[in-house]
């Protein structure tokens, strides 16, 4: 459990680190939190040819809440980020999703923007990046380009990120006026990567009747699975009946295909019903 | 002075472990060699060809490896470390598989590096061309017999074995009530945090081994690298280091690296150390607990059992170096606190592709008391009683101590329980748990919507296992008092607990007393920690020593002082005669007193050399003495004594998601005379924890091709502190043993035995339907859950689903 031999750069700016990434191509692989990436080398599933570690780049340590959005730079941590009272505000989904990131001493050091481009299907936080429809921005020596969500998300562990390019920020839209959001998922153990997750978002209009439902898994395909749920009428039990037909699901060691089917219908049930007190509560205040 | 037996107090291994100044096998030897192994990656496959061309210009390369560099004994199979009559085709491994591998994580080639990083780098680079032959996966697989794991081994059965005490199947067939059970337990295993790790250094100019070893034998080790290298037993050291937990997976020996790393490090003429990683112990240790086991069981009306007639199948993996321990546990075991009428057990010990099996804590008595309170249940649910009354009914009666099963347990005795109080222990738990208070707490929960249920299970436990153990005890000049055992520590207190029993004896502060265990160099004839056995052994065999050199302590100050022995007694280090605190002398001085002198080497000394005076008519060291004030002592007794306990558990199934969650667990916990009651607890505390995890989280995921799915800590769900119960409620109940000074009984494993079957029983009682196979994780109950609605049953029906009447 020792991994293979690689090449190491710790730049000392985003130029250089863009510089560097540049130069590596498909060798470079970014080092941020390492989480996930340093057991991968442990285990000798991943052999990049050059990690670039990019710890040294505090300016990218940053979470912005404002003008209707979160800005989550490359280098803030999900405790940071969990921790963030402005960004909490703008988008209550953050906070509720993160909480049930592994681990907080796995939250102290993996980053939220580094789990997102690892693209774990079991990812908290690529669903709700799914869901609400943020963006990933990417740079390298070429420039800039934002890569929405539902274009980021290519399959399991697979995100669209080019060789050379490093995800400096993602950007969270904001949780509208009169909507509510809700996170719920379940797992083995607390921490672990959940068996089933959900989260949801419903919309409601101004004379307070649902205006859009929809929801987001995670654990049940290569990629989060986004649906939209608006013709329940916000029923839980309605919209629960929906996602377990259209979600396919499998087996694994853990939980068969048809009971991580049934928990489709549970954390439907519960996320939706925590949305819509959510967004009631939220109407009313 | 107060009395240290018996007093809570702190362990003195604590602050050193806690503040990370703990000294693991990986923290030495970092001058050393790496070694690393080529592993098979197959489950059962002929090798056809080894090529290490490929890395022979691997950077930091220093050796490889293979079956055929093996000299002699080095490279011949490991050794039947427990041979019994019935193991008519026992088979071991090769420390490098010579042409067949025969489980995922067999060692195939040792590599040698400059470190563990190089030599991982060389190992990639080796190439080993397998022709793979069909797996057998399981108990049942290996009980079909449709492949064979050892060509020569017909019906892949490693041993056969029956015991019996009376007709059993004429008992059943006359009962007026039977019942039928099919019970299943899965594998887990030990997964100490730390894993296995060996590291030797040869010296090529006294010409002697040194290894230190993670392991719970160091004598064992010594022996058999011994053997296995030609040395002089008094040539080999072998140092057991601070053990990260072994819980029975370290006590197998000598493990294929502890044999490979010694000869590499005399062969090479440099220190080499192997450390295990994680991913190694999945498949390259030991697992333990897979069984199935067929009950047929006849009662009266009252319940009581009248014939008991159990036949069980046992996976012991692809080798079986450690005998057939488990299974003849779990067969005599089983019985419990219960007198089971007449009764005959009846097991196979299969070899399936997998791992090896070696005792994990419990050692086959968790299936044991999950088959016999599982039968409990059944029947009380067959007779509609309460199923506490059906145990009170069966159980053995105080007044019917010592109890003889008429059977033979794993230390090749008769199986006799020395002491025990079942009914005082239930009534007890009753109390405890609230059992004749729960229907209401059933009712409250059900009108919110919620889903509880209640179980309970007993279980006796033969511990303190001979053959013997030893101690050694000196009085330095200093004061100091030095206690050395045999046996190995793996985080359990003995130096602590050993201390308490020295300085209670000795009657000096715990303070001066300091425990060595597990070194040869201090301590050269031991067995080994197992069978919760290190207290009882070591800690008699302790007090025992103590006690020896209190003798010769009292009587050189008695000589001293000129008064009589009779008379004498040591407080606080001090011996006096009785009563009279201003005529001691102080145990350190008693010892200079002790070894006569030609030399003084300090001013202390000088009271002991040949000018003081004395009687100058008699041999300075009297005929049949010797110098210092020592004692050492052996303690072998002549059979095991047996503990006891009941656990009840309180859990809540959610209706929605089928996850489980214990609100409540109560143990009574009976271990004879307690050395000290916080280093029990703790080890109830660490053995609920496991059982929770066996029954609710763990598992060996084995597909049917013999690839573990989970041979990591991402996927073998060991439970957090977050899944464990936030409280463990316990009550100690003493009955001492007649059978070592102390009257202690073994407390290491307790913890962990009933866990399956009272979560069992528990989930069964909140869900309405048998529960018979474990662990049960919530997607499993969720099928069992749709399985009986689909069978038509409610959640109130009867019990019997899969759970036949015969006849």
């Amino acid at each position: 459990m020792k991994p293979p031999e690689f090449g190491y750069s710790r730049p000392e700016s985003v130029a250089e680190a863009l510089a560097v990434l540049g130069s590596l191509g498909p060798d470079g692989k970014v080092l941020a939190g390492g989480q996930s990436l340093v057991p991968l080398l442990n285990l000798r599933l991943a052999s990049p040819g050059h990690l670039v570690d990019i710890n040294a780049l505090a300016g990218l340590g940053y979470v912005r809440a404002g003008r209707g959005e979160v800005v989550i730079g490359a280098l803030a941590r999900h405790a940071q980020v969990l921790a963030d009272q402005a960004a909490r505000s703008v988008q209550p989904l953050l906070a509720m999703a993160l909480a049930h990131v592994a681990h907080p001493v796995i939250r102290n050091r993996g980053t939220t923007v580094g789990s997102i481009v690892h693209a774990d299907p079991a990812s908290e936080m690529t669903a709700v990046l799914a869901l609400l429809g943020g963006s990933v921005r990417l740079a390298s020596t070429d420039g800039e380009r934002v890569v929405a969500a539902d274009r980021f998300f290519l399959g399991s562990f697979e995100a669209d990120v080019r060789p050379g390019e490093l995800a400096t920020e993602v950007v969270v839209p904001a949780l509208p006026p009169r909507a509510g959001c809700a996170f719920t998922e379940i797992s083995r153990r607390r921490g672990d990567y959940a068996i089933c997750g959900a989260a949801a978002t419903v919309a409601l209009s101004t004379d307070g009747s649902i205006e859009r439902v929809r929801a987001a898994y995670l654990s049940v395909g290569p990629a989060p699975v986004v649906l939209d749920l608006t013709e329940s009428a916000g029923d839980p039990e309605s919209a629960a009946r929906l996602a377990t037909e259209r979600i396919e699901t499998s087996g694994d060691i853990h939980a068969t295909a048809d009971y991580r089917r049934h928990l489709v219908g549970v954390v439907t049930r519960r996320a939706l019903t925590a949305a819509l007190a959510h967004a009631r509560g939220r109407a009313d205040g | 002075m107060t009395s240290m037996f018996g007093e809570p107090i702190a362990r003195v291994e604590d602050d050193r472990l806690l503040r990370g100044e703990g000294a693991y096998l990986d923290d030495l030897g970092h001058d050393a060699l790496a070694a690393a192994f080529v592993r098979s990656p197959h489950a059962h496959a002929v090798i056809r060809d080894i090529d290490v061309s490929g890395a022979l210009d691997a950077a930091g390369l220093v050796a490889i490896y293979t079956h055929e560099d093996l000299p002699g004994r080095v490279g011949e199979p490991l050794p039947l470390l427990i041979p019994h009559p019935a193991l008519t085709h026992g088979r071991t491994g090769y420390p490098l598989a010579a042409a067949e591998v025969n489980h995922v994580g067999e060692p195939v080639v040792m590599v040698v590096a400059t470190d563990r990083y190089l030599a991982e780098d060389a190992a990639e680079r080796i190439v080993v061309d397998y022709d793979p032959l069909p797996a057998v996966v399981g108990v049942d697989a290996a009980r079909a017999a449709e492949h064979l794991v050892h060509p020569d081994v017909p019906g892949n059965v490693a041993a056969h074995l029956v015991q019996a005490n009376g007709d059993a199947a004429a008992a059943v067939a006359a009962a007026p009530h039977r019942l039928e059970l099919d019970l299943y337990i899965e594998r887990s295993a030990s997964t100490p945090l730390e894993g296995r790790g060996v590291l030797a250094r040869w010296d090529t100019e006294s010409r002697r081994l040194r290894i230190w070893t993670s392991t719970q034998t160091s004598t064992g080790v010594r022996a058999a690298v011994a053997a296995k290298l030609g040395l002089a037993l008094a040539d080999v050291d072998v140092i057991t280091p601070d053990v990260g937990g072994g819980f029975g997976v370290k006590i197998v020996h000598p493990w294929p690296e502890e044999v490979l790393v010694p000869w590499a490090a005399m062969t090479l003429g440099r220190p080499v150390k192997f450390t295990e990683d994680r991913s190694e112990h999945f498949v390259a240790s030991a697992h333990e607990r897979g069984q199935r086991h067929q009950v047929r069981v006849g009662f009266d009306d009252d319940g009581r059992i009248l014939g008991l007639d159990v036949t069980f199948w046992h996976d012991n993996g692809a080798y079986i170096p450690y005998g057939v321990i488990v299974p003849i546990i779990t067969s005599t075991q089983l019985l419990g606190p219960y007198k089971p009428g007449a009764y005959r057990v009846e097991f196979s010990s299969l070899y399936t592709n997998t791992v090896i099996v070696t005792p994990y804590r419990g050692a086959g008595r968790p299936q044991g008391a999950f088959v016999m309170e599982r039968t409990m249940d059944a029947i009380a649910a067959e007779l509609d009683l309460d199923r506490t009354l059906v145990r009170e009914r069966n159980f053995i009666q105080p007044g019917e101590m010592p109890y003889d099963h008429g059977l033979i347990f794993q230390d090749g005795r008769p199986l006799i329980y020395d002491s025990g109080d079942y009914p005082a222990a239930l009534a007890r738990l009753k109390g405890l748990i609230g059992w004749d208070e729960f229907e209401a707490v059933r009712r409250a929960a059900r009108a919110e919507g919620r889903r509880v249920g209640i179980g309970l299970a007993c279980y006796v436990e033969g511990t303190g296992v001979g053959p013997y153990e030893g101690a050694h005890v000196v009085v330095e000049t200093s004061g100091k008092v030095r206690v050395a055992t045999g046996l190995t520590s793996q985080g359990q207190g003995h130096q602590t607990v050993f201390a308490q029993i020295a300085a209670d004896e000795l009657g000096v502060p715990i303070t001066d007393v300091e425990v060595v265990t597990g070194d040869t160099r201090a301590f050269g004839y031991a067995v080994g920690t197992f069978a919760s056995r290190a207290a009882v052994m070591s800690g008699s065999a302790v007090a025992l020593a103590a006690r020896a050199a209190r003798a010769k302590a009292i009587r050189v100050a008695a000589a001293a002082l000129e008064a009589s022995p009779d008379d004498m007694e040591i407080v606080d280090g001090v011996v006096r005669v009785k009563g009279d605190p201003g005529s001691g002398i102080a145990l350190g001085t008693v010892a200079v007193l002790s070894n006569p002198l030609r030399y003084a080497f300090d001013e202390a000394a000088r009271a002991a050399t040949q000018f003081v005076g004395g009687d100058l008519s008699t041999p300075p060291v009297a005929e049949g003495d010797e110098p210092g004030i020592e004692g050492r002592e052996y303690f072998s007794p002549v059979r095991s004594t047996f503990a006891s306990g009941m656990h009840a558990a309180i859990v809540e199934t959610d209706p929605d998601t089928a996850e489980v969650k214990v609100l409540r667990y109560c143990v009574v916990h009976d271990c004879g005379t307690l050395i000290n009651p916080r280093i029990v607890e703790g080890q109830i505390h660490g053995g609920v924890a496991q059982g929770v995890g066996g029954a609710l989280y763990e598992k060996m995921a084995y597909d049917e091709t013999g690839q573990l799915q989970n041979a990591s800590f991402m996927d073998f769900l060991m439970p957090y502190v977050s899944e464990v119960p936030e409280r463990i409620e316990i009550d100690h109940l003493e009955t001492p043993s007649p059978l070592n000074p102390l009257g202690i009984k073994g407390a290491g494993e307790a913890g962990v035995i009933p866990g399956s079957a009272v979560i069992a029983a528990a989930i069964e009682d909140a869900e309405g339907f048998p529960i018979t196979s474990m662990p049960i994780s919530p997607s499993d109950l969720f099928e069992l859950r749709r399985r009986h609605a689909a069978s038509g049953e409610t959640a109130n029906a009867s019990q019997t689903a899969s759970v036949n009447r015969a006849g």
